[in-house]
């Protein structure tokens, strides 16, 4: 085998680098799902779960013992037309035990109207053991023209939240969800 | 690879005359022109955005321009700096001076070349009309970050495909530089006796292969997002604008490396000469280069300590930043030894090279002080990581580039510049870049906040005596223009060799150079 001119060469590694180059676009992309999987994993952005826990699922004792301070945040996204709040803006909870509160979301226009709410809690860290048994969150919620809505949420700290968290800020975002079809 | 010392090039022994020489060339010297001309525009309309943000900041209140005009400035100063001086500035620099170090007769892809130039003006053009479009340029910030820079009005895609433009630029100017290096060095050239400003640029190419297109990648989700109804950053769709940060730092970071590793391999080439001793600690440097290219990779999240990050991430982040400072100290150790018990004197390029181990270790300094996760929690978006990133860029990265023209002008004109205006140019850079940045490192820690074109009264002196160097500083470089203008066209001649501790295979060619570098590969022992 005869050694490549120098052309060949330069064109074999114009190759070879452009080979580099083209993955390195696609794990720009690639970062969405991974980033996704990952948060929902650890929680890093303080997102918790879509799904409620089932009574039966929750392990751990009640912890009398200890109290966390739960607040509530509630926001609606851009100008979606609600006015929403929670109804307590801040709980004191022994970790284990169940709780119930809710949201108050009035519809502010005269036509009917799907919102859906999008949790968040900070620190992220509390994430992955802040768990819903009930939330309104777990489905889009229909609104008649000018109606008023008292959502429930049920929920509960898992006794294994990290023992240097003292406070828990759970937030919702109320977005319009617009009809793509789907 | 071995039988590559008879190179038959195609070309015409005379450049075409005329305009269609620049527009067809594929002569690296020519194209490094083009770049390096380029990149000086560039660096004057940046300036001049410079010049307006800091006329603005000179006292309290609202002057000269409105808030959404300024934060047009602040953001068009940083796109036009990063990508249109310093970057082509560098890619210049490898153009003209890489081939005659290897002792090559050109680029590889002189083709590729032209084209990887051409694209500049077009990407440039665009991006500067954004500031006469209804709704002016973007003003958003450099970074980008949504859900901010999707408020851009119509500017917006033309920002989006600049940036894309931009960075096909680049990918193309390093797959060349890459290239060009692994497969068109003279016989005997091995990679490790190549020079340092070769070794740097070949893996500055590789951190930019890696990482523009991931930039590419955010921007085109930036776009889908605005037009296309995706959801990447919008949290309403299910996406998280927090994702951006990590996909632009992940670019962003070994972007800043980017910007210089080349100009380490500048000042490791004119210390040696002026010091009239060899480099010390060749392979450490190249050791430590690559080193920092690697750790670039790893660091992203500090800028964004405070997203809301698990302690876990801060730590990691905090320790794997300070790492950088472990090679980057063998470097700066490396110049000063080099310099130890050397006969030393002080022409320009040296004064610049000085400047730049000095004023960048300030740089360093501040960076790891903001490295420090829990510190940071105070300087971040505050004046003191502008005065931290100023110094690593402006004395770091435009200083190697001034001591570079400095250090080569006599061998790409065959003329020498005029040391003593050289000398005035040097003190009042040097003077009005620390009256400019210095002050803002006591702005930031007073807690003044950065890209805000107002501010409370207890920051009016700091900001008065910055704006002075500012102008100082500004004005100071139209001499720059000056003295290249006139060392083109006239000055005494210069010898081969330029500079009596001169080293290195672009010194055997005459001044100017032949417009094929080698035709014959020269031996290399």
């Amino acid at each position: 085998m005869t050694a490549p001119t120098t052309s060949q060469a330069n064109r074999r590694t114009l190759r070879r680098l452009l080979l580099i180059a083209a993955p390195m676009f696609g794990f720009g992309f690639a970062v969405a799902p991974l980033y996704s999987v990952i948060c929902s994993l650890t929680g890093l952005n303080g997102r918790t779960s879509d799904r409620p826990v089932a009574v039966a699922e929750v392990q751990g004792e009640v912890d009398k013992t200890r109290t966390v301070t739960v607040e509530f945040v509630a926001n609606v996204n851009e100008s979606a037309p609600w006015e929403f709040a929670p109804k307590v803006v801040r709980m004191e909870v022994h970790p284990g035990q169940f709780y119930r509160t809710s949201f108050i979301a009035q519809n502010l226009t005269g036509a009917p109207l799907v919102g859906q709410a999008v949790p968040s809690v900070t620190p992220g860290p509390a994430a992955p053991h802040f768990q819903k048994i009930e939330c309104f969150c777990f489905s889009r919620q229909a609104f008649k023209p000018h109606e008023s809505k008292d959502m429930p949420v049920v929920f509960r700290l898992d006794p294994s939240t990290p023992a240097d968290i003292s406070t828990v800020t759970l937030s919702y975002t109320f977005f319009k969800v617009e009809d793509k079809g789907s | 690879m071995s039988t590559a010392t008879h190179v038959h090039v195609e070309h015409h022994d005379a450049p075409p005359r005329g305009i269609w020489r620049w527009l067809s060339a594929t002569n690296h010297k020519d194209i490094g022109t083009l770049y390096l001309v380029f990149s000086l525009i560039m660096f004057l309309i940046g300036g001049c955005m410079a010049l307006i943000i800091r006329a603005e900041l000179f006292q309290p209140g609202l002057q000269f321009v409105t808030p959404q005009f300024f934060n047009q400035m602040t953001t068009m100063h940083a796109l036009v700096m990063v990508f249109g001086a310093v970057m082509p500035a560098f890619t210049g620099l490898a153009n003209w001076l890489i081939p005659m170090m290897i002792g090559a007769p050109d680029m590889a892809l002189p083709r590729m070349n032209n084209w990887s130039f051409w694209i500049l003006p077009f990407a440039f053009t665009l991006l500067l009309s954004t500031l006469f479009m209804q709704g002016g340029g973007p003003a958003g910030g450099w970074t980008l970050y949504p859900p901010l820079v999707l408020q851009t009005g119509n500017a917006f895609p033309f920002v989006i495909l600049s940036v894309h433009m931009m960075g096909i630029s680049s990918i193309m100017g390093a797959i060349n530089v890459i290239a060009t290096i692994l497969n068109m060095r003279a016989p005997g050239m091995t990679l490790m006796k190549m020079p340092l400003f070769v070794w740097t640029w070949l893996i500055t190419a590789y951190l930019l292969i890696a990482v523009m297109p991931v930039l590419a990648g955010g921007v085109t989700m930036l776009l889908t997002d605005k037009f296309f109804g995706t959801s990447f950053f919008n949290a309403a769709g299910g996406g998280d604008p927090v994702m951006f940060q990590h996909i632009f730092w992940f670019f962003g970071h070994p972007e800043v490396y980017i910007m210089i590793l080349p100009a380490f391999g500048v000042i490791s080439m004119i210390i040696p000469t002026f010091a009239r001793k060899p480099l010390f600690g060749y392979s450490s440097m190249v050791y430590a280069t690559a080193s920092i290219a690697f750790l670039s990779f790893i660091v992203w999240g500090h800028h964004m300590f405070t997203v809301g990050m698990p302690l876990a991430g801060e730590l990691f982040f905090m320790y794997a930043t300070m790492i950088i400072a472990v090679p980057t100290g063998v470097k700066v150790f490396n110049w000063v030894s080099t310099m130890w018990k050397g006969s030393m004197t002080f022409e320009t390029p040296m004064l610049f090279a000085i400047a730049f181990v000095i004023l960048f270790t300030i740089g360093g300094f501040s960076g790891l002080m903001l490295a420090i996760a829990p510190a940071d929690f105070q300087y971040q978006d505050t004046y003191f990581v502008v005065a931290h990133f100023h110094y690593v860029l402006v004395t770091g990265a435009v200083f190697s580039l001034m001591a570079a023209a400095y250090y080569w002008l006599p061998k790409w004109t065959g003329h020498m510049y005029d040391e003593k205006l050289g000398k005035i140019h040097f003190w009042l850079s040097v003077i009005g870049v620390n009256i400019l940045f210095f002050p803002q490192h006591f702005l930031g820690l007073a807690g003044m906040p950065r890209r805000i074109p107002d501010y409370a009264l207890q920051f009016a002196e700091f900001n008065a005596l910055s704006s002075i160097g500012a102008y100082i500083y500004g004005f100071s470089q139209l001499l720059f223009v000056y003295i290249v203008i006139k060392t083109i066209r006239s000055g005494e001649k210069a010898t081969d060799q330029v500079w009596e501790g001169a080293r290195g295979l672009e010194w055997t060619l005459s001044s100017p150079p032949p417009y094929h570098s080698f035709t014959t590969a020269p031996e290399v022992h």
